[in-house]
C-alpha cells in the first residue's frame, strides 16, 4: 500500500472538453447505479469504496475521469478520492486485462509452490507484478499480480482469477489455466461462481448481481474437501458437540432482579 | 446436537457446532438453515430483554474469535443502554491474517448463521444498522451474503418489525478493496466511512465514538456466528466445551505440510498433537520444524510445543498468542529466515504508513532480511533486526507493528543458528547448498 504510483495524486483539473468525455463514459445508467449505492448508507461518503469498484466495472481501472465522477457524486475533492483510490490494492491505476490473475506468494503458499507458480506465469506471459499481457480489455488479455494471503491456506497454493478461487495449484496446472484464458476460454474455478471477467466482478463488488451467470453464482457450491474435512471426520466417528438442553435458561430479566 | 450417546465425562475430539451444517446439501440457503434449527435462537432472543442477552454472552465466556480474545459480552456491555445517537454493529469479515482461512469458508457454507447472530447482537446492543465489511478478494462470500441478506429480508428476519417483535434492523454487505490493515477495527471504521483505512487513536473506543462518531461494536464473523448457539444452548452448555477461561468450540485451520489440511472444529484447549492426529499427521512423514498457533502475527512455536493447550491462556503461557487459530505448519525443508523474510515483506507492504516505527521499521527489517537470505548478511544484522523490532513493538500506533516483529523475534529465539548459518555462508562464499527453500536464492 505504501508504493508510489506514477500517476500524480494531486488535484486533477477538469477542462471543459474533458467533462464532456467523462459524462459520455459515466452515462445516466451508471449515475442511477451510483445513486443506488449511495442510498445504501447512512452517510454518503461510505459509498466511496463501492463507487470505485463501480468505476472499475465501467473502465477496467480507476481513471482520472472515474475519480472526478466519484468526487462529483459524493461532493468530495478529487484529491480526497485519489487519496483513497491509491491506498487500496484492488483499485488499479493502469488499464487491466480482461482477466486479473492473482497468485498468492505469502509464506505458506510460497513454501507449497506459490513462488514457482508466479514465476512460471510471469515467464510465460512476459510480464511482472501488475503488468498486462495483451491489449488491456481485449479478450484473452491478462494482468498478473502477486497477492498477499488469500485466506485459503488449507488449499495452498492458491491463485485467483477475477477473485474466484483456483485451489491446490502447481506451476503446470496454473500455466494451463492461463493458456486457457488466452485462448478465450473460461475454466471453471475450484470454488465459487462460473468465471466471467474483471469488469463483471467489479460490478458485483459494487453490490450489483445482475450480470450474466447471476443464477449460477447463487447455486455454486463452495465447499472444498478441505473445508469440510473436520466435519467429515467428526461425522465418520459419530462425534458431535455435547447435546443442548431442551430449554436453555437465560439470565434473569433486569427488572426481575 | 441431540446425541444422547455422548459420553458424559468428556467431550469428543471434534465438536462441530459452527461447522455442523457444512456437510448439508445447499447448506448456504435459507431453506436448509431453517430445516436445521436456523433462526430459532432469534425467536428466543427477541422475546428476551436485550440486557439478558448481554449477560448470557458474558456468562458463556464467549471470547472474540478475531485474534484478540476480548470477552464479547463485556464488549457489548460497553454500549450505552439508553441510545442518544444511532448505534452500529459492524462485522469484521476482512479475513487477511496470513494463515487464517476460517471466516471465508464459514460465510460461503453457512452465511445465515452470521446473519442470525447479527440480528441477535444488534438487538442486544440497541443497534438498527449492521454493516458486514467483507474482504474484497472474498468475492464469493460477498455474493453469498448478499443472497442470504435478501432471503432474510424476504422472510421477515431483517427489515421492519422483525418477527413481529417491533425491532428493526438493516444489514448492508460492504466489500473492501484490498488492505490488510482494515482488519484492525478502527482502520476498518475509517475505511467504512470511505477513507483510507488507517487506525484511530484509542480512546475514544468504538463503543463511545465508532462509525460516524456513534456508539459502535466491531465483532469478528466467527464470534457473531457463535451467538445463536449460545442462545439456544445456554451458557452452561457452551462451557461444556473448552477450558474455564476460554470456553466453547473453535475452528482450527490446519495448513501447510500436513497430510489432510482443512478446517477442524474442536474445543478450545485442543493441542497441535491432537489436531495433527486428526489431520493424518505430517505430510509424507517429514518432521515438523515450526508452526504458528494463530497466524503470522503470533510468535512461532516448534516441535517442542506440540502439547501446548491451544486456548488464550495456554498460548500466552507458551510465549505466543492464540490469534485466529490459523495453524500454519512447516516441515524441516523450510528455511526459517526465508519464511520470516516473506512475512516481513508482507508487513512492509501492508503497513498503512500512518506511524513511523511501523512504516520505516518494516521497510528496513525487510531490507536486512532480504540481504541475509541473499547470503550477504553478517552476524551484526541479527542484532540490528532485534534492535529495530524493539523500537517497533509497543511503539507503533496499532497492533500491525507488534505483529510484524513476532515472526522475527520468535524466529531468532528458536532458530538463531539458522540465521547465523546464513552469515557463515557469506564468509565462505559457498552458495552451492540449496537444500532449504529460498535460502540460497
Amino acid at each position: 500500500m505504501t508504493e508510489q504510483f506514477d500517476v500524480t495524486t494531486t488535484e486533477h483539473v477538469i477542462v471543459p472538453g474533458e467533462r464532456a468525455a467523462y459524462t459520455a463514459v459515466f452515462d445516466e445508467k451508471v449515475r442511477a447505479d451510483a445513486r443506488e449505492v449511495i442510498d445504501r448508507y447512512p452517510d454518503p461518503r461510505s459509498a466511496l469504496l463501492p463507487l470505485l469498484h463501480l468505476v472499475q466495472s465501467v473502465q477496467g481501472h480507476v481513471t482520472n475521469e472515474g475519480i472526478e465522477f466519484c468526487a462529483e457524486q459524493l461532493a468530495l475533492a478529487t484529491a480526497e478520492v485519489s487519496a483513497v483510490a491509491t491506498f487500496y490494492t484492488m483499485y488499479k491505476r493502469n488499464p487491466c486485462g480482461q482477466h486479473l490473475v492473482s497468485v498468492c506468494t505469502n509464506t505458506l503458499c510460497a513454501a507449497m509452490g506459490g513462488d514457482e507458480v508466479y514465476k512460471r506465469l510471469g515467464d510465460h506471459l512476459g510480464v511482472g507484478h501488475e503488468e498486462t499481457a495483451g491489449t488491456p480489455g481485449e479478450q484473452g488479455s491478462i494482468t498478473l499480480e502477486h497477492a498477499e494471503c488469500l485466506a485459503a491456506c488449507d488449499l495452498a497454493p492458491v491463485l485467483q482469477i477475477n477473485y474466484e478461487y483456483y485451489d491446490n495449484q502447481d506451476s503446470t496446472t496454473a500455466l494451463e489455466l492461463v493458456r486457457a484464458l488466452q485462448r478465450g476460454e473460461k475454466p471453471p474455478p475450484t470454488r465459487g461462481a462460473p468465471l466471467t471477467d474483471f469488469r463483471d466482478v467489479e460490478r458485483q463488488l459494487a453490490g450489483f448481481f445482475d450480470g450474466p451467470g447471476a443464477e449460477a453464482a447463487e447455486n455454486a457450491s463452495a465447499a472444498a474437501p478441505e473445508t469440510v474435512r473436520g466435519a467429515r471426520v467428526a461425522d465418520e466417528h459419530g462425534w458431535t458437540a455435547p447435546a443442548m438442553p431442551d430449554h436453555a435458561e437465560l439470565p434473569p430479566r433486569p427488572d426481575d432482579k | 446436537m441431540t446425541d444422547a450417546a455422548n459420553p458424559p465425562e468428556g467431550t469428543n475430539p471434534l465438536t462441530p457446532v459452527l461447522t455442523r451444517r457444512w456437510l448439508s446439501p445447499r447448506s448456504w440457503t435459507l431453506h436448509t438453515y431453517e430445516q436445521l434449527e436456523g433462526y430459532s435462537a432469534l425467536r428466543t432472543a427477541l422475546s428476551a430483554h436485550p440486557d439478558q442477552l448481554i449477560e448470557l454472552v458474558k456468562a458463556a465466556g464467549l471470547r472474540g474469535r478475531g485474534g484478540a480474545g476480548f470477552p464479547a459480552g463485556v464488549k457489548w456491555g460497553f454500549m450505552p443502554k439508553e441510545p442518544s445517537k444511532p448505534h452500529y454493529l459492524v462485522i469484521n469479515a476482512d479475513e487477511g491474517e496470513p494463515g487464517t482461512c476460517k471466516d471465508v469458508p464459514l460465510m460461503m457454507a453457512d452465511p445465515h448463521s452470521l446473519i442470525e447472530g447479527c440480528v441477535i447482537a444488534a438487538y442486544a446492543m440497541r443497534a438498527h444498522h449492521c454493516m458486514i465489511y467483507v474482504r474484497g478478494e472474498a468475492l464469493h462470500c460477498v455474493r453469498r451474503l448478499h443472497q442470504a441478506v435478501r432471503e432474510a429480508y424476504e422472510s421477515g428476519y431483517l427489515g421492519r418489525d422483525i418477527l413481529g417483535s417491533g425491532f428493526d434492523l438493516d444489514v448492508v454487505v460492504h466489500a473492501g478493496a484490498g488492505a490488510y490493515i482494515c482488519g484492525e477495527e478502527t482502520a476498518l471504521l475509517d475505511s467504512l466511512e470511505g477513507k483510507r483505512g488507517q487506525p484511530r487513536l484509542k480512546p475514544p473506543f468504538p463503543a463511545q465514538a465508532g462509525l460516524y462518531a456513534c456508539p459502535t461494536t466491531v465483532n469478528n464473523v466467527e464470534t457473531i456466528a457463535s451467538v445463536p448457539y449460545v442462545v439456544n444452548g445456554g451458557s452452561d452448555w457452551f462451557r461444556t466445551m473448552g477450558r474455564e477461561k476460554s470456553p466453547g468450540p473453535k475452528i482450527y485451520s490446519l495448513s501447510g505440510h500436513v497430510e489432510n489440511p482443512g478446517q477442524y472444529e474442536a474445543p478450545l484447549g485442543t493441542t497441535l498433537r491432537e489436531l495433527l492426529e486428526l489431520a493424518g499427521g505430517m505430510k509424507d512423514g517429514v518432521p515438523l520444524k515450526f508452526w504458528t498457533p494463530g497466524g503470522s502475527s503470533t510468535p512461532l512455536l516448534t516441535a517442542d510445543h506440540l502439547d501446548v493447550p491451544l486456548d488464550f491462556e495456554g498460548a500466552t503461557e507458551a510465549g505466543t498468542m492464540l490469534g485466529t487459530t490459523a495453524l500454519m505448519i512447516f516441515n524441516e525443508t523450510v528455511s526459517v529466515p526465508w519464511a520470516v523474510m516473506k512475512w516481513t515483506q508482507f508487513y512492509e507492504h501492508e503497513s498503512c504508513g500512518k506511524c513511523t516505527p511501523c512504516r520505516e521499521g518494516c521497510f528496513w527489517l525487510a531490507q536486512v532480511l532480504e540481504r541475509m537470505v541473499d547470503g550477504r548478511g553478517t552476524e551484526e544484522d541479527i542484532d540490528t533486526l532485534l534492535d529495530v523490532c524493539d523500537n517497533i513493538l509497543g511503539r507503533s500506533f496499532c497492533a500491525l507493528g507488534d505483529g510484524a516483529v513476532s515472526p522475527i523475534t520468535s524466529g531468532i529465539k528458536y532458530f538463531r543458528d539458522e540465521f547465523l548459518a546464513l552469515c557463515e555462508r557469506n564468509r565462505s562464499t559457498e552458495t552451492a547448498d540449496t537444500a532449504l527453500v529460498g535460502a540460497a536464492r
